[in-house]
C-alpha cells in the first residue's frame, strides 16, 4: 500500500514553506509529524498534489518558557519533547497530565503540537487543554502573521481557523495562575487508543475558598472540542462540593453534549461516560487547587 | 512516479543509498530497496506496531514515514539487534526465546524495536509500565503475558549482571 504520487518538497526554512504555500494553497498538503496524514494517504483518503514537508526546519522546533511564566512551543516540537521537559507541570500541569494519553510512544516520538492542533480531530487531547488553558496560535503566511486564540480557532470536523497557505507555527500557553487546580480525564478501550470520552477541567478558587472560575472542555463527544459553557457557569461563585460537581456533571451529561455515539459507545454511555468523568475532573481538580497533591 | 529522490541513510552503523519514489514508505523502502525484511508491514496505517523501527534513536512506525524523510538520518531496524546472527542474540531477543514471548514471531520484530529502548530508558520497570509501553504493538498469537513475562527476565538478567 502506497500513497497516490504526489511532489515532494522539503522547504529548509519557514520563509520557503511559506512561499510554497503561498503558491500552491489548496493544492498542498502539510506534512509535520504525519500520524494522522500518511494513514490517510496509505488509504488513498488524501491525494495532495504537492507534499510540503516541514521536518526540515529546525527553527519551529523549540520549548521556549518566557520570564512571565507562560510556555511558548514551537509548531514542530514533537510532542514526546514537550512530555519530557522537566518543568513541564510548572507551566501546565494539565498538558503535562494529558501528553501521556496521546496515542503511544512511539507516536508521540513523531506528533509535533502544530500538526494536531491543526489536524483538529475531534478525538485529539492537546486542542482540549489549549481551550481550558486559554492557548493561543500564532499563524503565519506569507508576509504576515496572526494570533488566534484556541476559543476561535476550532471551526469543525478537522476544520480550523488556518486558511490553506497558513502554518501553525506557535503556541504560547499563559502562565498558570494562582490558586488553579487541573484535571485530565478519559476512557479509551486500551491505554492509546482513541477516547470514548475524555474532559480537560480547572477550577480557579477566590481567596475566600468559593469557586472563582470553572472550565471543562469534552473530546470525543461532537465534532470539535466541545467547551462546556452552561456547565462550567454553573460553578461560579459556589462552594466545591460533592453534590455540586455531581449536579454539574449530570447537566453536562444530560444537556450540554450530544454524542452521535460510535461502534465502541452508544450515545447514552458516551453520555455516562461523560459525567462520571467530570466527577471525578472536578474532584481532582478542587483537591490540586488546593494543595492536597497528585491523586492519579 | 517522476518525483524520484535519491536518499542517504545510515541504517544498523552502515551507510546506505537507493534511488525511489517520494511516496514510498521507509517501511517499504526498508524492505523493497535496502531488502531488510526483518520489519514487517502489518497494517500500514500506524496501528499494530510491527513496523517499529529507530528513527534517529527513537522507536517509530516506519509505515508512517516516507523514505525521503529519512535523507541522512540514523536508522536501527531489527537486523541490528544480532548483527553476527542467531547464536549472539540480543538479550531481549534471549529472553523472548526463554519465555516463549513469541509464536508465530511477525509481530516480534516490532516487540523488539519498541522494548530495546524502553528498556535502555527504565531498566527496571514494572509491570504496569512494561504494559503500557508495549501497548501500540499489536500480538495476536501471546496474549502479551509472556513478552511481559520476557522483558521482566531481561530487566532482571541486566540487574544482576549489574549488581555482580
Amino acid at each position: 500500500m502506497k500513497p497516490a504520487p504526489f511532489e515532494y518538497r522539503a522547504p529548509e526554512s519557514l520563509e520557503a514553506a511559506l512561499d510554497l504555500m503561498a503558491e500552491h494553497g489548496s493544492e498542498a498538503k502539510l506534512l509535520a509529524g504525519g500520524q494522522s496524514l500518511i494513514p490517510v494517504m496509505n488509504f488513498r483518503l488524501a491525494q495532495p498534489a504537492i507534499l510540503v514537508d516541514l521536518n526540515r526546519i529546525e527553527a519551529l522546533d523549540y520549548l521556549r518558557p518566557q520570564d512571565d511564566g507562560s510556555l511558548r512551543i514551537g509548531g514542530l516540537t514533537r510532542l514526546r519533547q514537550v512530555e519530557r521537559m522537566a518543568d513541564l507541570p510548572r507551566h501546565s500541569a494539565l498538558l503535562a497530565e494529558a501528553l501521556p494519553w496521546v496515542a503511544h510512544p512511539q507516536i508521540r516520538n513523531r506528533s509535533t503540537v502544530g500538526g494536531t492542533l491543526s489536524h483538529a480531530d475531534p478525538a485529539a487531547e492537546v486542542p482540549a487543554v489549549c481551550l481550558v488553558e486559554g492557548a493561543r496560535f500564532r499563524l503565519a503566511r506569507k508576509g504576515g502573521e496572526r494570533w488566534v486564540p484556541a476559543a476561535d480557532f476550532f471551526r469543525g470536523l478537522f476544520d480550523t481557523a488556518l486558511e490553506p497557505d497558513e502554518i501553525l507555527v506557535e503556541v504560547e500557553l499563559p502562565a498558570p495562575r494562582e490558586r488553579t487546580g487541573t484535571s485530565f480525564q478519559e476512557i479509551a478501550r486500551r491505554h492509546g487508543d482513541y477516547a470514548m470520552a475524555g474532559v480537560a477541567a480547572s477550577l480557579r478558587f477566590a481567596s475566600d475558598g468559593r469557586i472563582d472560575e470553572g472550565s471543562l472542555v469534552f473530546l470525543s463527544v461532537a465534532d470539535t472540542p466541545l467547551v462546556a459553557s452552561e456547565a462550567s457557569a454553573m460553578l461560579a461563585g459556589e462552594a466545591p462540593s460533592e453534590s455540586l460537581f455531581e449536579a454539574v456533571a449530570r447537566h453536562a451529561a444530560t444537556a450540554e453534549v450530544d454524542p452521535a455515539g460510535t461502534i465502541h459507545a452508544t450515545p447514552d454511555f458516551t453520555r455516562h461516560l461523560v459525567g462520571v468523568l467530570t466527577r471525578r475532573a472536578l474532584a481532582a481538580a478542587a483537591k490540586r487547587a488546593n494543595g492536597e497533591g497528585e491523586t492519579t | 512516479m517522476s518525483d524520484r529522490h535519491t536518499v542517504r541513510v545510515t541504517v544498523n552503523g552502515e551507510p546506505r543509498v537507493a534511488e525511489t519514489e517520494a511516496r514510498t514508505l521507509l517501511s517499504d523502502f526498508l524492505r523493497h530497496d535496502l531488502g531488510l525484511t526483518g520489519t514487517h508491514v502489518g497494517c500500514e496505517h500506524g496501528v499494530c506496531g510491527a513496523c517499529t523501527i529507530l528513527f534517529d534513536g527513537e522507536p517509530v512506525r516506519s509505515c508512517l514515514l516516507l523514505a525521503v524523510q529519512a535523507e541522512g538520518r540514523t536508522i536501527e531496524t531489527v537486523e541490528g539487534l544480532a548483527p553476527d546472527g542467531r547464536d549472539h542474540l540480543h538479550p531481549l531477543q534471549e529472553a523472548f526465546r526463554e519465555t516463549h514471548g513469541l509464536q508465530c514471531g511477525f509481530c516480534t520484530p516490532g516487540f523488539l524495536m519498541t522494548l530495546v529502548p524502553f528498556l535502555e530508558e527504565n531498566p527496571d520497570p514494572t509491570e504496569h509500565e512494561i504494559r503500557m509501553a508495549l501497548s501500540g504493538n499489536l500480538c495476536r498469537c501471546t496474549g502479551y503475558q509472556h513478552i511481559v513475562d520476557a522483558v521482566q527476565l531481561a530487566a532482571k538478567k541486566k540487574t544482576d549482571e549489574g549488581g555482580a
